[in-house]
């Protein structure tokens, strides 16, 4: 990863503990300025935890957080140039909408033409115009979560911070703040930091995106990046839905063995110069190429079908594989019956090799 | 299709039909029943007496209505009942027991709110241990303490003045009430209290701005507590004061227990039931609010 010149928030030697429980552990996160940047993980890995540390809300054990090239650490959440989005909405129930925008400012004690300036250039980029002399009782989760990000964007701050602000709507209201999110920060350039542990919401979002396990970063690069090159087993297993197949084996000489057979590995682009050792091949159900095309494949493999699952626009089939399950992704239109034969094929170029101890990336 | 429109019962179709007299229903208002009995008929003995003159009272006809009403008795008791040198009724004891409560209730649920709140939301160190002291605090009998405060107060020279026994009232109301409320601001969502930090609210910012104006109901529920408390205490009243400043309570035990000359049964009546106006109006008056503050602070997220 390149050196960042100038970061928005750069994150140093980070260290927080709840009595014995040590949350973060010596965490270092650079992120450029205008960048957006997802914090992933399953619950309890931190993520949440590290944003609260960004915006000030818990005090840090050890290390520091810089903001805007200003050291932070000490620093007031309102002072650190911070706006922040709650999954829960977190409006104030007892004021009209628009006293949950220009609560902040009254605080600032901004003038008052412009805070009525501020409001209406954030009504009108989030469409909340007709809500502002409602209360939060009286609007729906969307238009909810509108104006608590329209309580950060009438901050006029570098930074924004989202807590998980979709995981309380519906599936179709979720895809479609997704959406204007992401639009959002296209049209304002903000700096954002967005937690959350729904790969999809993710991989479209971020410019890069950090997946955390156990209050570290595991590895912190593009969606691409991610999900073509995963740094390690877990994240190669957390990224892609149906999850990764692996097949146990080792790397010998530039050919994979296992208990389906040998294959050549060319085309595989090693990070490490002594692959050689016992490790685990992975590929994803969606790089298992069926039917005819199987054949053109330089690894082919026949698979049971045991289970399957059409979704309409692809049909995912469960295959044994000597004693192995594998998950195919196939098209929609294939036609599979259970208890059939099928050949499978995919390419060692898309395959993924992992170090059965270490479980990092060969 | 005849009986059918006939007995519209036997085609199970709509809202299951309701037996008027199931068992569970007998039960519930029979007990109903039987509890309003119990607590109505004394009250409606004390009414009917202390509308007789005392020629009628002497009749001993307890559940008749007057014959005549009177409300001399009532105009006795507020105005002209003596206790030891004072004559002037129970409207003495009535202004004391006002100028105790307001004070005492205004300072021990602001107190007991802004402490309630701390302890919920700016947690330091060692603060769920103040507040497990407190508690325990709420165990303590009253009677092991009095001679402990009446010493305490004597050296603050507040001994048998008004503030002292405001102070008495301000701080044994402390554990419940911070319970009260540091329970209630336990409920609000933790995520409300960082968005107002974020918005650069401080500790009385986000006190007076966003949690107060979203607790009416337990304020209600504070004061009522507080109010019928201390109204009703006897105890603190007649220990921690002086005749001239006794509270109405103490005042009515000394009009009832009188020795000298008649017992004047209906002016004992009428002084007890004005002396259980006040709680009584707090809770119809406040019964209201308390719906009304329930309905206003019902927005869940």
């Amino acid at each position: 990863m390149d050196q960042i010149v100038n970061p928005s928030i750069s994150i140093k030697n980070l260290d927080l503990s709840f009595g014995a429980v040590e949350v973060l552990k010596n965490l270092n996160l650079d992120i450029a300025d205008g960048e957006f940047v997802v914090l992933l993980g399953s619950s309890g890995c931190g993520k949440s935890t590290l944003l609260n540390c960004i915006a000030g809300l818990l005090d840090v054990s050890d290390g520091e957080i810089h903001i805007s090239g200003k050291n932070v650490t000490w620093e007031e959440p309102s002072q650190r140039g911070i706006g922040m989005v709650f999954q829960s909405y977190a409006l104030y129930p007892q004021m009209t909408v628009e006293g949950n925008l220009t609560f902040g400012l009254r605080n600032a004690r901004v003038p008052k033409d412009e805070i009525a300036a501020r409001v209406e250039k954030a009504a009108k980029i989030l469409q909340i115009e007709p809500l502002l002399k409602r209360k939060p009782a009286a609007l729906s989760g969307g238009q909810r979560q509108r104006v608590a990000i329209g309580r950060a964007l009438v901050r006029d701050v570098d930074v924004f911070l989202f807590d998980e602000p979709l995981s309380n709507l519906d599936a179709k209201l979720r895809a479609d703040l997704r959406v204007e999110i992401k639009q959002l920060h296209q049209q304002l350039g903000n700096t954002m930091i967005y937690v959350t542990h729904d790969q999809i919401e993710a991989m479209t979002l971020a410019d890069r995106i950090a997946i955390m396990l156990n209050g570290n970063v595991l590895q912190f690069a593009s969606p691409y990046e991610i999900y073509n090159h995963p740094a390690n087993k877990y994240v190669a297993t957390f990224i892609g839905s149906p999850t990764m197949n692996f097949i146990e084996g080792s790397v010998h000489g530039g050919k994979f063995d296992s208990a389906l057979g040998t294959h050549s590995l060319d085309g595989y682009d090693f990070t490490t110069p002594s692959p050689d050792g016992p490790a685990w091949l992975g590929i994803r159900p969606e790089h298992m190429a069926t039917g005819d095309e199987a054949a053109n494949k330089p690894i082919q493999l026949e698979g049971r079908v045991e289970f399957v699952e059409p979704l309409g626009s692809d049909t995912l089939t469960r295959v044994t594989v000597g004693d192995q399950h594998m998950w195919v992704r196939m098209d929609g239109q294939a036609q599979v019956k259970i208890g059939e034969m099928i050949p499978i094929g995919f390419s060692a170029t898309q395959a993924h090799l992992f170090d059965t101890t270490t479980e990092e990336r060969l | 299709m005849s009986t059918a429109t006939q007995s519209p019962a036997k085609t199970p179709r709509g809202p299951k039909p309701k037996r008027a007299f199931s068992p569970a229903n007998i039960m519930i208002y029979g007990t109903l029943f039987v509890v309003s009995i119990y607590y109505l008929l004394p009250l409606y003995v004390m009414v009917m007496t202390s509308l007789k003159d005392m020629t009628e009272v002497r009749m001993g006809n307890i559940f008749s209505p007057p014959v005549e009403i009177t409300f001399e008795p009532w105009v006795k008791a507020w105005a002209e009942a003596c206790t030891g040198i004072n004559c002037d009724g129970l409207s003495r004891g009535f202004w004391n027991s006002v100028r105790i409560l307001i004070p005492s209730v205004v300072v021990s649920i602001a107190v007991a709110s802004v402490s309630g709140y701390a302890l919920s939301f700016w947690r330091f160190k060692g603060s769920e241990l103040f507040f497990n002291i407190l508690i325990v605090g709420a165990f303590i009998p009253y009677q092991i303490m009095l001679y402990p405060i009446v010493i305490i107060l004597r050296e603050l020279g507040v001994y048998g003045t008004l503030t002292g026994l405001v102070m008495v009232h301000t701080i044994f109301g402390m554990p419940i009430l911070t319970l009260l409320f540091r329970n209630y601001f336990a409920s609000v969502p933790e995520e409300l209290f960082k968005a107002a930090r974020v918005d650069g609210a401080g500790f009385w910012g986000i006190y007076v701005q966003i949690m107060l104006p979203m607790s009416l109901p337990i304020f209600v529920v504070a004061i009522i507590l507080q109010v019928t408390g201390i109204w009703n205490d006897f105890l603190f009243g007649v220990v921690f004061t002086k005749p001239d400043i006794y509270p109405m309570t103490v005042q009515l035990n000394n009009i009832v227990n009188s020795v000298q000359g008649v017992k004047e049964y209906n002016v004992n009546m009428a002084a007890t039931l004005l002396t259980g106006m006040v709680p009584l109006v707090i809770y119809f008056v406040s019964g209201k609010l308390f719906v009304r503050g329930i309905a206003a602070g019902a927005v869940k997220g």
